[in-house]
């Protein structure tokens, strides 16, 4: 892939909405590429009790799916100068898995630096699971 | 057990140094849906001109959290892990991260607000390659649920 131009990017446009399956085998590798185990990622009795409805994903897999949505638009990783978020909801996922909808819309461009300001909507079912959720992405 | 606000401002000893692997790389991606070929192919990484192939952006967070772990687990800061739950997350980064990197970390207790009964603590940790330069700096804001 190669890089998005700055000159073909205008504010308001939008990508998505794009979903992302989410499964209990995509936290295990999730778990185990990130070194994060706490067991309300994979373990459904573990997690209920605590309180939590089920197995939930890790905030930073969320996190991550989003990012490589916004990545699949931009055409390189590289281009991503920082991104940042807030964890509003869980994601549940059942042993059937779920699933999480990305959306994105560029709200401001910088002719300067050729790099754009974009606003992520990331939901799982009816719930924004992503609060805030924001990156600048310097294109060609 | 209360959270220790005096911590505020410390800086820890720098952790590390972090091998990058082209492996870590490529297990990272798979498991955000990550499919861009620069993560994988070190051919196409070249293409589009980096050294080798990088990380994802996110993929910070394996090292902000190896290094943020002496805080996070030190006694006297007074953090149930139990009741933790992530608040925030930023990364903002200089360059991207390579396979072949040497990261050394930097961690800082950045902030420690209360508010409504929960203590929200921000920890910035700076990520700087084998020749000392800056290549990343992430910050995470946990918060510790307060007690019933």
């Amino acid at each position: 892939m190669s890089r998005r131009t700055f000159d073909s990017v205008s504010v308001g446009d939008t990508f998505g909405p794009t979903e992302v399956a989410v499964e209990r085998e995509t936290l295990v590798a999730y778990a185990n590429a990130s070194g994060d185990q706490n067991p309300i990622h994979q373990d459904e009795a573990f997690a209920k009790s605590v309180g939590l409805p089920d197995v939930i994903a890790h905030g930073m897999w969320t996190m991550g799916a989003t990012s490589s949505v916004l990545v699949e638009w931009v055409g390189d990783p590289g281009a991503v100068l920082d991104i940042g978020t807030r964890f509003t909801k869980p994601v549940v996922v059942p042993v059937d898995g779920s699933a999480v909808t990305v959306t994105g819309v560029v709200k401001s461009a910088d002719e300067e630096t050729r790099s754009v300001l974009v606003d992520l909507t990331t939901v799982c079912g009816e719930d924004k699971v992503l609060g805030r959720c924001q990156a600048r992405v310097a294109l060609a | 057990m209360a959270v220790n606000t005096e911590f505020v401002g410390r800086i820890y000893p720098p952790s590390g140094p972090y091998a990058v692997s082209a492996e870590d790389i490529a297990a990272f991606a798979a498991a955000v849906g990550a499919t861009d070929p620069v993560h994988t192919d070190v051919e196409a990484a070249r293409a589009a001109g980096y050294a080798d192939v990088i990380a994802p952006p996110t993929m910070a967070v394996i090292w902000e959290q190896r290094s943020s772990r002496a805080y996070v687990a030190d006694p006297e800061a007074g953090i149930d892990y139990s009741r933790v739950v992530h608040g925030e997350e930023s990364f903002a980064h200089h360059r991207p991260i390579v396979a072949g990197d040497e990261l050394t970390a930097t961690t800082r207790v950045d902030a420690i607000r209360q508010a409504g009964g929960h203590s929200m603590i921000t920890v910035v940790t700076d990520l700087a390659d084998a020749g000392g330069a800056p290549v990343c700096t992430a910050s995470s804001t946990i918060v510790v649920r307060g007690g019933e």
